[in-house]
C-alpha cells in the first residue's frame, strides 16, 4: 500500500506541474492584454508599457513561469494585477464560502439519491419506482440557474423564508446567518446533482440484483437483504463513488453558475472577475487550487474504491509492479 | 424583449469609459427625494449595487465602484459639483483667480480632519494633486490636469497652482480630486479622506462598509452606516431589494424589473437624467461615412424614438447631439437630422449610392447593444442600406475600434457629461476632422469666462450634430430604485456618485 501511495502521489505533483504548464500557457494565448485593464481609455503607448512592466508581462514567458512557479513552492498565490492585492487570502476567503457550499450539496444530493436509486432498481416494477426514474430524468434535463431561481421565488419572493442572495459580510462569524445564505444554493446543487445520481445508482443496483453472486448467495439461504448487505452494496458501490468523485469534482468547478444566481462570494465569482478583467495572478490561484482539489478527490475517491473492493486492490499494486 | 444581466466585462469596459472618455463629470448633488417626517438616526442603509470597486484608489484603476462607493462619502475634494453642473466649495474656502488665468489660489476651510485625526493642511492639496498627475497614475483626470505647471504651499491654509495655459475647466476638473492625506499608505485597501464616512468593512466579491465619522467637519451623515453590497447580475439585484436585503438599488438596468416595483406601494422607482449616450459611432475616416451625406442619411433613416420604446419601454430620451441636458451648453437638436426615410434615400441618391450599399457594425456582445444592432439593421434595410452585424467582446472593441481604429461602424456608449469636445480631437477613435470644431474645443477651453465656453460649445454642438459626426441613438434614463421608507438619495448619480450621507431611513 506504501508503495502505491508513494506512486499516487508522484502522480499527484507530475499532473499538478503539467496542468500547471498548460494552464498557464493557455491562459496567455487569450486575446486581450491586461495591461488593457489597469491604464485607462487613452492611456499612451508608454502608459501601456509601464503597466505591463509593473505586472512583468512584458517578461519572457518562461522567466514568468518560474517565477510564478517559485511563488507557488512558497506557498505563494502572487499578487492580483488588477487589485494589488495577494490572490491567496483572497482565495481562502471565497473558498470559505465554496467548500460548505458544495461539500453540503454533495452530502445532501448523496442523502437523496442512494436511497432513492436503490429503490428506483428494486423496485423498478412499481409506480413509485417508474416515477422516481422519471423524476430523475426530469431532474438531469433542468438547468441548475432555473431551478435556482424557481427556489428563489418560492421560497426567497414569495414565501419570505430565506434570503434571495448574498452572504453575510462577517462570513461566518453568525454560523447560523450564514447556514440561512446557503440553504437554498445548497438545495439547488444537491437537486440537480442527486438528479443524476440516482441513474448511477440505480443502473449499479440493477447490475448487482441480476448478478449471479447475489443468486448464488441467496441459493445458500441468505435473505435477500443478507445478501445485499454482504455482496450487493459493496459490490454496487465501487462504480458508483467513482461518479461521486466526478460529480463533487464537478460541482466546485460549476458552482460559478450557482454563485451567480445567488450572488455568494465564492472561488467561482472570483474566477469570472478575474477572467473578465484579465488578471492572470487571480485566474492561475484560483485554477491551481481547483486543480489540485480535483486530483485529492479523484484519489480520495480511487483510495476508497480500493479498500471496499479487494479485487481492484489487488489487480492494480499487482499490475503495476 | 428582455435586458437582463450585464456580463461582468461589460461593466469592466463601461468603467474604463466612465472613468476616462470624459474630460470630465457631472454631479450626483444630492437632490434628494421628498423630506421625511421621523428617521432612525442610527440606521444602516443597505445600497445595491453592479459596480464593485477593484481596489480603493481611484488612481491606480480602482474603477466607478470605488467613485460610487467613496466619492463625497469617504474622500472630498476642494470643490463639488451640483445637479445643474454648478461647482461648489467643499475643502476649498475660496479662491481666486489671476487676471491672466493662469494662477489659482486656493484657501482651504478650517477645522478639517483626516480619518486618521491628522488636520488638513495645504500639503496634503499638494500631495493629492501629484498623485494625479504622477507617472504611474491611472486617474481618468490625469490629462486634465496636466496643465499644472506648479503647486506652492505658501502656508498651511493656502494652495497656489500655476497653469501652462488657461483651463477654464480647471475648477470643474479638481472636483473629481479627492484630498488625501499626504501621510496615508495603502491605500488600495484602506483610506484617509476628510469624508463624512470612514471606511468600515470591505469583503472582497461581497460588499463595502462605511461608517459615520464622529469627527466630520461638516454635516453629520443622517444615518450611521451605509454597506454597498455587490452583485454581478441585474435579477439577483432585484431579488434583493424585493426581500429587503437592500434597501435601494442605484442605477437599474433592466426596464422589464420595474413593473414589479411601480405595482408595488413598497417601493419608489425616480425617473433621473443620466449623461451616458447610445452611440452609433461611425469611422468618418472610412468610406462610405467620410461624406456627409451619407452619415446624415443613415441618421435619418433611423427612428430613435422606436429604438427607445423597445429598449427602454417609456424611460429615457432621445437626444440630438453628444450633449445631455446637463451640460450648459446644451440645445435640443433632435430635430437636426430627425427621423425622415424619404430624406435618407434622397441623400443616398445624392451621394451615389441610390442602390444603398453595405457595412459592418462592430456591436459590443452585451446589452443594449446587440439589440440595437438588429433594430438599425431593419431599420436601414429600409433604405437599402445592408448591415453586417459583427459581435465583439468589450475587449476586442477596446483594441479594434478604440485602439487600431479598424471598424466602419460600431455602437458604443459613452458615459460622462461634457462628452462633446471629444469631437475636438481627429485622433480620437471616430475620426471627426472639422479644423473649425478642433479651434473651437480649444478656443472654449481657453475661455475667460464660463458664459463665452458655453458660447463656444454650443457652436461645437451644432456643428457636430449638423455633420453628422455619429449617430446619438438616445439619452439612458438614470433609474433608482429604493425601498418607500428611504428619503434623502440622490436621483441622478451622474457618473457613478453617490452620496449616501443625507438618506434617511424611516
Amino acid at each position: 500500500m506504501t508503495g502505491y501511495l508513494l506512486r499516487r502521489l508522484a502522480f499527484l505533483v507530475v499532473s499538478l506541474v503539467l496542468a500547471s504548464i498548460v494552464l498557464f500557457v493557455l491562459l496567455r494565448m487569450l486575446p486581450g492584454d491586461p495591461a488593457n485593464a489597469l491604464t485607462s481609455v487613452g492611456a499612451s503607448p508608454e502608459q501601456i508599457a509601464a503597466a505591463r512592466h509593473s505586472i512583468g508581462s512584458d517578461r519572457p514567458l518562461p522567466e514568468q513561469f518560474t517565477h510564478w512557479m517559485g511563488q507557488l513552492a512558497t506557498g505563494d498565490l502572487g499578487t492580483s494585477f488588477v487589485s494589488s492585492l495577494p490572490v491567496g487570502p483572497e482565495v481562502v476567503q471565497r473558498l470559505s464560502v465554496t467548500v460548505p457550499l458544495t461539500l453540503s450539496a454533495f452530502v445532501l444530493a448523496v442523502l437523496i439519491a442512494v436511497p432513492a436509486g436503490f429503490v428506483a432498481a428494486y423496485k423498478r416494477r412499481t409506480w413509485y419506482g417508474a416515477l422516481l426514474s422519471g423524476v430523475s430524468q426530469l431532474g438531469i434535463a433542468v438547468p441548475v440557474f432555473w431551478l435556482g431561481m424557481i427556489l428563489i421565488v418560492v421560497f426567497a419572493l414569495n414565501a419570505g423564508w430565506l434570503p434571495s442572495g448574498g452572504f453575510p459580510q462577517d462570513g461566518w462569524s453568525d454560523p447560523a446567518q450564514a447556514i440561512r445564505s446557503l440553504v437554498l444554493p445548497v438545495v439547488t446543487i444537491a437537486l440537480v446533482m442527486s438528479a443524476s445520481l440516482i441513474r448511477y445508482v440505480r443502473s449499479a443496483t440493477l447490475d448487482v440484483l441480476d448478478s449471479d453472486f447475489l443468486r448464488t448467495s441467496r441459493a445458500l439461504g441468505s435473505s435477500f437483504g443478507q445478501a445485499m448487505w454482504r455482496h450487493g452494496l459493496r459490490n454496487a458501490s465501487v462504480p458508483v463513488i467513482s461518479i461521486l468523485g466526478i460529480e463533487l469534482a464537478s460541482t466546485l468547478l460549476g458552482a460559478v453558475v450557482v454563485e451567480s444566481v445567488f450572488a455568494l462570494p465564492g472561488l467561482g465569482s472570483l474566477l469570472a472577475t478575474g477572467i473578465a478583467q484579465h488578471d492572470y495572478p487571480v485566474i492561475q490561484g484560483v485554477l491551481f487550487v481547483s486543480t489540485l482539489a480535483v486530483l485529492l478527490i479523484g484519489f480520495a475517491a480511487d483510495l476508497v474504491q480500493r479498500i471496499i473492493d479487494p479485487r481492484l486492490r489487488d489487480r492494480l499494486s499487482g499490475g503495476a509492479r | 424583449m428582455n435586458l437582463p444581466k450585464k456580463p461582468l466585462s461589460a461593466g469592466v469596459l463601461t468603467v474604463a469609459l466612465a472613468v476616462t472618455l470624459a474630460a470630465c463629470g457631472g454631479s450626483g448633488d444630492n437632490n434628494s427625494n421628498g423630506g421625511s417626517g421621523s428617521y432612525d438616526k442610527n440606521a444602516t442603509v443597505n445600497i445595491g449595487s453592479l459596480y464593485e470597486p477593484q481596489n480603493l484608489d481611484n488612481t491606480g484603476g480602482g474603477g466607478q465602484g470605488v467613485t460610487e462607493a467613496l466619492n463625497g462619502n469617504v474622500y472630498e475634494g476642494l470643490f463639488k459639483l451640483t445637479d445643474d453642473g454648478k461647482v461648489d466649495n467643499l475643502l476649498a474656502k475660496d479662491h481666486k483667480v489671476s487676471g491672466d488665468g493662469l494662477t489659482y489660489t486656493f484657501t482651504l476651510r478650517d477645522g478639517v480632519k483626516f480619518h486618521s485625526g491628522k488636520a488638513l493642511t495645504s500639503k496634503d492639496v499638494k500631495y493629492s494633486l501629484e498623485k494625479v498627475i504622477a507617472p504611474d497614475s491611472q486617474s481618468a483626470r490625469k490629462s486634465n490636469l496636466e496643465v499644472i505647471k506648479t503647486i506652492d504651499t505658501p502656508d498651511a491654509k493656502t494652495v497656489k497652482v500655476t497653469l501652462k495655459q488657461k483651463s477654464i475647466s480647471f475648477v470643474y476638473n479638481l472636483s473629481y480630486v479627492w484630498i488625501i492625506n499626504d501621510q496615508a499608505k495603502n491605500l488600495k485597501t484602506t483610506e484617509d479622506g476628510t469624508g463624512p464616512y470612514k471606511l468600515g468593512k470591505w469583503t472582497r466579491g461581497s460588499a463595502l462598509g462605511l461608517d459615520r465619522f464622529p469627527g466630520y467637519w461638516g454635516t453629520a451623515a443622517t444615518n450611521k452606516q451605509v454597506v454597498f453590497h455587490y452583485y454581478k447580475d441585474a435579477t439577483a439585484l432585484n431579488n434583493a431589494l424585493l426581500t429587503n436585503a437592500v434597501d435601494v438599488v442605484t442605477s437599474e438596468q433592466s426596464p422589464d424589473a420595474l413593473d414589479q416595483f411601480k405595482s408595488n406601494q413598497s417601493y419608489k422607482v425616480n425617473d433621473g437624467n443620466s449623461t451616458t449616450k447610445l452611440l452609433l459611432a461611425f469611422n468618418d475616416k472610412a468610406k462610405p461615412f467620410t461624406d456627409v451625406k451619407v452619415r446624415k442619411a443613415v441618421s435619418s433613416a433611423i427612428d430613435d424614438k422606436k429604438l427607445l420604446e423597445s429598449v427602454w419601454g417609456g424611460y429615457g430620451k432621445e437626444i440630438g447631439s453628444m450633449v445631455p441636458p446637463t451640460d450648459p451648453w446644451y440645445e435640443d437638436l433632435t430635430k437636426v437630422n430627425a427621423y425622415d426615410p424619404t430624406e435618407a434615400k434622397k441623400l443616398l441618391e445624392e451621394a451615389g449610392y441610390a442602390k444603398g450599399f453595405s457595412f459592418t457594425l462592430d456591436t459590443p456582445n452585451y446589452d443594449p447593444h446587440p439589440t440595437a444592432a438588429t433594430f438599425i439593421k431593419s431599420q436601414l434595410a429600409k433604405v437599402g442600406i445592408t448591415v453586417k452585424i459583427n459581435t465583439i467582446t468589450p475587449d476586442e472593441w477596446y483594441t479594434k475600434v478604440y485602439k487600431n481604429h479598424d471598424f466602419s461602424a460600431t455602437l458604443q456608449e459613452h458615459v460622462n457629461d461634457r462628452d462633446v469636445v471629444w469631437y475636438g480631437n481627429p485622433d480620437f477613435y471616430w475620426g471627426y476632422d472639422n479644423k473649425q470644431v478642433v479651434k473651437w474645443v480649444e478656443d472654449a477651453e481657453k475661455a475667460s469666462s464660463t458664459q463665452q465656453q458655453t458660447d463656444i460649445l454650443k457652436k461645437v454642438n451644432r456643428k457636430t450634430a449638423e455633420d453628422a459626426a455619429s449617430d446619438w441613438l438616445y439619452l439612458y434614463p438614470q433609474i433608482v430604485v429604493a425601498n418607500s421608507k428611504l428619503s434623502g438619495y440622490p436621483l441622478n448619480g451622474l457618473n457613478s456618485q453617490f452620496f449616501a450621507y443625507d438618506i434617511k431611513k424611516g
